[in-house]
């Protein structure tokens, strides 16, 4: 909402300039937007007088003019066609910027005569759109004047109104709340009735919710025409166009008072009756902006004897607006329901100043002051003689009063203010107090608490004075700040970014294409306004997001990315159906290489992954392979189950078809872990560990090169040979894979380092003997594997 | 006499001329191995008088020992020569590059985040959570916000499709939501990491994803937001003033950060304020701690007792505070990133300018950044 400070001088006594009302309305909770001070930006152009006007020597179209200014008589080129002898018009001094033309003027020669200034044109000076030759001033305007004078320019602040306080709507409402604030004193706001000559002829009916009450008055024999000066300038100042006296006098009272009104042609209403309902299915009303709306059972109409004639509290309709010819002239003041007005402004598209008040609750009493203010203008501009007044319907009751411990205000803010103090502020806001007893005025019915009073009073005496005072100490809760769940997805994020993937946080929604490819898409998920058609389904995996990241990073030339992202995924719309997945995305592209070493990236990624599980704390788990999800490759993947049943995580090579599907270039590697899935270990009350029990034997090896199957895993000839012994055996390691010579067709050779670690004797040659031929048993039973010879 | 100077001559001169370890090796068993001249000489002393003993002894003595030390000499020159000529040899081209290696980097919001959650832990508050996908009542009516309230177009609000029963989820617009699954004890069926209640006193911190169909330069349609809530009996806006100032003050780690606070309105705090940061806008970028323009960050206010009533808490005896602020804008704001769009584009060249190295965890030893 747009006012200028002499808009609000009507109703503020107040010597304030236009930044201390703006600091003053920040202060009390307005959010000023904008300010737009022409005034300040024509602060160097200012009025002259042309002297002597002869012809360009070397131009037809240009003017040498001699020019009395306020920096003394100048020589200036000019253009425009009525630059005269005699005529007062606005100086450009040599450096002054020209905001209409967006040029500093420098003092050049046009066509061989130096112009040592400029005249302006008002378009040049941004105060009209369009304009004709330079502006022509009042004579009377003395030399040097200020343009700002001779225009009646002044700032405009733009403001933006929490929805909770319609009353600000209003430059009157804004008065109050700045006189409150100590930046004026508030001006009488009251309004003296206009009484009536004659009985109101037209029959007013409402109906129910669709606007509780309406009130309106014919007013006879008016001539309309263009509204006063003042009353246009008010209106062009904000950004309105005049259009004429009757239609103003709504405009200006609605941003004024916050009253929306409407005038109806009268000799145009049918049936002799204006009824408030709503609309009926089918009925259309073809409105003042030139549209035909649609008038259903869910918006409230205005209706004659002729069906819909307007979109209540909306919008006026064309087939009975006021005209120049317009000679009788009713004049409606209604209070539409909020709620329903503003469903109205939704399926209607339309967001008028009308609309816009009553979506937000205007003051239920001030209907009949308003129309009577109305009247009063309306008689003052166009004559004429009003009829009384009829008021159908009756308005929403009145906020009720409210007990207020005025104790409560130190309790609940922290502020020392005094009993007077508060009740001053209180009453200057327009609350009714008896004893402990508040009343909110009509205009508030946003206040129905104690804690709202609190507010009103804190913040007319200002948040700057309110206290800073530490927390009180409490007691910490042992375990840390973070939760295990929590402190685990740290440990997550930093471990992997320590192994260099680079984390992105990607959109929670994605394709619903994709989101299908990855088990999801289905329709609970779907969301039914998405911000792009692109972002409709809530993601079942971050894997999907992470290949388009790596390959859009592919499409601008870095496709050599590992990338990460720890975040929700969801199976379904209910809290239980969110999971946290650890996702890792590997576009393997590495640099060319002087030492021509270089590891298999799927093995890297498996290392990642093992050294990430091992950091969250998770116990030993089974690689099972063969049946990861369709969207890895069916030889290349894994899953890494918790028993049979929990699925942990999944890894390998993406499937080159979804690759495709994603428009990505390929190979890419990824895992996702289920965090949930992974068991949180206990957390203990007593920290110590477990005493350390080292061996004094140093532990030995021996390798073991067996013959198994192609097919044969060697996961499932290490397991075996790891269970021979648990006290003795530490580990088994693969070290060599081979195929080829001296291995039979169909076989491969597998060689096993054991790590044998002694625990209470060196053992004898006869001893690991035996051992090692309980390993060699054990994996041919497993696997049918024979030992190397 | 002669005999031990000859000899002591001709071995020194063998073993200065020896070639190689090999042929001093053999010198020293030839002088001092088991029948070697010297040990020869050694042995014959046993068959001596103890006058002849007396007089040889020392001399034969001191020719072993003064043939061992050259021996010794010679085999730490030879030594040292062989090694100068392996490590010639062994000579590498070190301005060759290391092995490749990949630099991961923190996303900047889960930094900003980890010192967020440094700064709130040290004041007491444990952090909690609770789902995107939400329902009305947790995120709108819950929170005061009257059904059909034009308070609620202000959220921009993302719908998911309507069920069976024509309810339809939302995603949701605020952190807010779990304010009202801390102080409500009564969620069932909710999985263990969504905040399941607590009594009073509170102290929590929320930080979570957040959605607003809203984009450009400052909007994006996800982004995370930090809900703050404390309840007690006692507490009040001052409270509220020095937890946002002192936080201000530490996250973006300077004295001199200067803040304002303003009225505002949230249908679910009363009374409710904005906190601004005074800073400088005429370089382009954005200078906190300078300058005079003033600059929003963080909304909150006293919880509105609707609230408390409608989470099972009675306004006499609780009252407490709650605020809301933007991880990504505050970390935009503090290390300068002009798009927030950017943050969620996963450019690499991005997330390595603007990321974290693993190692950088904000904590009181080495302090947030």
């Amino acid at each position: 909402m747009k006012f200028t400070l002499s808009w609000l001088k009507d109703h503020l006594e107040t010597t304030a300039t236009v930044d201390q009302v703006v600091e003053a309305m920040t202060m009390a909770g307005l959010e000023v937007e904008h300010v737009e001070d022409l005034a300040a930006k024509l602060a160097r152009f200012t009025v002259a007088k042309v002297i002597e006007a002869r012809q360009h020597p070397n131009a037809d179209r240009l003017r040498v003019c001699e020019v009395d200014t306020v920096d003394g008589r100048k020589e200036i080129v000019c253009g425009a066609p009525n630059a005269r002898a005699g005529l007062t018009t606005i100086y450009a001094p040599i450096g002054a910027f020209v905001p209409g033309s967006a040029v500093t003027l420098e003092a050049r020669p046009v066509r061989g005569v130096v112009s040592n200034g400029m005249l302006c044109s008002a378009k040049e000076l941004e105060i009209a759109e369009e304009s004709e030759g330079i502006v022509e001033l009042s004579e009377a305007l003395p030399i040097g004047a200020s343009a700002a004078e001779a225009f009646g320019l002044e700032a405009v602040i733009d403001f933006e109104v929490t929805p909770n306080r319609p009353d600000w709507l209003g430059v009157a409402g804004l008065a109050r709340d700045l006189a409150a604030a100590g930046l004026g004193t508030l001006k009488d706001l009251s309004v003296q009735p206009v009484p009536g000559q004659f009985a109101e002829p037209v029959e007013i009916k409402v109906y129910g919710e669709a606007c509780p009450m309406f009130a309106g008055r014919l007013i006879r024999g008016v001539k309309n025409g263009p509204s006063p000066d003042w009353l246009q300038r008010r209106l062009i100042s904000v950004g309105l166009r005049p259009i004429n006296a009757l239609v103003d006098v709504t405009n200006f009272l609605s941003l004024d008072r916050c009253r929306p009104l409407h005038v109806y042609d009268a000799k145009r209403l049918a049936g002799g009756f204006i009824e408030a309902r709503l609309g009926r299915e089918g009925e259309a009303v073809e409105a003042l902006d030139g549209s035909t709306y649609p008038a259903g059972p869910e918006v409230c109409v205005i209706a004659d004897g002729s069906g819909a004639i307007g979109l209540g509290g909306v919008m006026g309709g064309e087939s009975t607006k006021v005209t120049e010819a317009t000679t009788d002239v009713f004049v409606e003041s209604a209070w539409f329901d909020p709620i329903r007005t503003a469903q109205a402004g939704r399926t209607l598209g339309i967001v008028s100043d009308a609309q816009y008040r009553f979506a937000r609750g205007v003051d239920p009493e001030f209907v009949v002051p308003g129309l009577e203010l109305a009247t009063k203008l309306i008689l003052e501009f166009c004559g004429g003689g009003a009829s009384e007044i009829r008021v159908a319907g009756s308005p929403p009751v009145s906020p009720r009063p409210i007990e207020f411990d005025r104790s409560y205000v130190k309790k609940l803010s922290g502020l020392e203010i005094g009993r007077t103090r508060i009740d001053a502020i209180l009453a200057d806001l327009g609350f009714r107090l008896d004893g402990e007893q508040v009343t909110p005025p009509s205009w508030r019915r946003d206040v129905d608490g104690k804690a709202d009073l609190v507010e009103e009073v804190a913040r007319i005496e200002g948040y700057g004075a309110l206290p800073a005072d530490p927390l009180p100490e409490i007691e910490r809760p042992p375990g840390g700040v973070l939760t295990q769940r929590q402190a685990r997805m740290r440990n997550a994020r930093r471990a992997l970014a320590a192994r260099g993937y680079d984390e992105a946080l990607t959109w929670s929604f994605m394709r619903c294409d994709w989101a299908r490819l990855f088990g999801g898409g289905q329709q609970a998920l779907r969301v039914a306004n998405p911000i792009a058609s692109d972002l409709d389904c809530m993601r079942p995996s971050i894997l999907p997001n992470l290949i388009d990241a790596a390959a859009r990073n592919a499409r601008k030339g870095f496709a050599d990315v590992a990338l990460f992202e720890i975040g929700p995924c969801y199976r379904g719309d209910s809290p239980a159906d969110q999971w946290t997945a650890v996702s890792a995305l590997v576009s393997p592209h590495p640099p060319k290489r002087w030492d021509k070493t270089a590891n298999d990236p799927l093995f890297e990624l498996k290392g990642d992954l093992m050294a990430l599980l091992e950091e969250l704390g998770a116990p030993a788990l089974q690689t099972v392979q063969g049946q990861a999800s369709p969207w890895f490759h069916p030889g290349r993947s894994a899953k890494l189950q918790l028993g049979p049943k929990t699925l942990v995580a999944e890894f390998g090579e993406v499937h080159p078809r979804i690759l495709r599907e994603l428009d990505a270039e390929g190979p890419m590697l990824g895992f996702e872990i289920a965090l949930e899935a992974v068991p949180e270990p206990k957390r203990k009350a007593v920290k110590t560990r477990a005493a350390l029990q080292l061996s004094p034997y140093m532990p030995l090896s021996r390798d073991f090169a067996f013959v198994v199957d192609l097919a044969t895993a060697a996961g499932d000839l290490v397991r075996p040979i790891l269970g021979v012994d648990k006290q003795l055996i530490e580990d088994a390691r693969v070290f060599d894979v081979y195929q080829g010579r001296s291995v039979p067709q169909g076989k491969k050779s597998v060689a096993v380092e054991v790590v044998i670690q002694p625990r209470e004797k060196t053992l004898t040659d006869a001893e690991i003997e035996a051992l090692s031929a309980r390993i060699v048993a054990a994996a041919e039973k497993a696997t049918g594997a024979k030992l190397r010879t | 006499m002669t005999d031990l100077t000859k000899l002591e001559a001709e071995l020194s001169g063998r073993i200065a001329a020896a070639e190689d370890l090999a042929a001093l090796e053999a010198l020293r068993v030839a002088a001092l191995g088991k029948s070697g001249s010297i040990s020869e000489l050694l042995k014959s002393l046993g068959r001596m008088t103890p006058d002849e003993r007396r007089e040889r002894g020392p001399q034969i003595n001191g020719l072993r020992d003064r043939i061992a030390a050259a021996v010794a000499e010679k085999k730490a020159a030879l030594d040292a020569a062989e090694l100068d000529v392996r490590l010639a040899s062994e000579h590498v081209d070190l301005t060759l590059p290391a092995p490749p290696e990949r630099r991961g980097r923190v996303h900047p919001t889960m930094q900003v985040l980890d010192e967020m959650i440094a700064i709130f832990g040290e004041m007491g508050f444990s952090l909690a959570e609770g789902p995107d996908i939400e329902d009305d009542f947790h995120n709108f009516t819950a929170l005061n916000f009257p059904p059909k309230h034009p308070a609620r177009d202000m959220h921009d609000t993302f719908w998911l499709a309507p069920d069976e029963r024509g309810e339809r989820k939302l995603l949701r617009t605020h952190t807010s939501p779990v304010q009202v699954r801390v102080m409500q004890r009564t969620n069932e069926g909710v999985p263990a990491w969504v905040a399941n209640g607590q009594a009073p006193p509170i102290r929590v911190i929320v930080p979570g994803r957040v959605y607003r169909s809203d984009s450009d330069a400052t909007h994006t349609p996800m982004f995370h937001q930090m809900e703050g809530l404390v309840i007690d009996r006692a507490i009040h806006m001052g409270h509220l003033k020095w937890t946002l100032e002192t936080f201000t003050r530490r996250f973006f780690e300077t004295e001199r950060v200067v803040t304002r606070f303003r009225p505002h309105h949230f249908p679910f705090t009363e009374p409710s304020c904005e906190m601004d940061v005074k800073c400088d806008r005429s370089g382009g970028a954005i200078k906190i701690g300078e300058g005079s323009d003033w600059l929003e960050i963080l909304g909150g206010g006293m919880v509105h007792p609707n609230v408390l009533r409608n989470c099972g808490l009675d306004p006499e005896t609780w009252q407490g505070f709650a605020f809301g602020l933007g991880i990504d804008r505050l970390g935009a704001l503090k290390y300068g990133m002009p798009d927030l769009r950017d943050m969620f584009a996963s450019d690499v060249r991005w997330l390595e300018h603007y990321g974290f190295s693993a190692f950088a965890t904000p904590n009181p030893a080495t302090g947030l950044s």
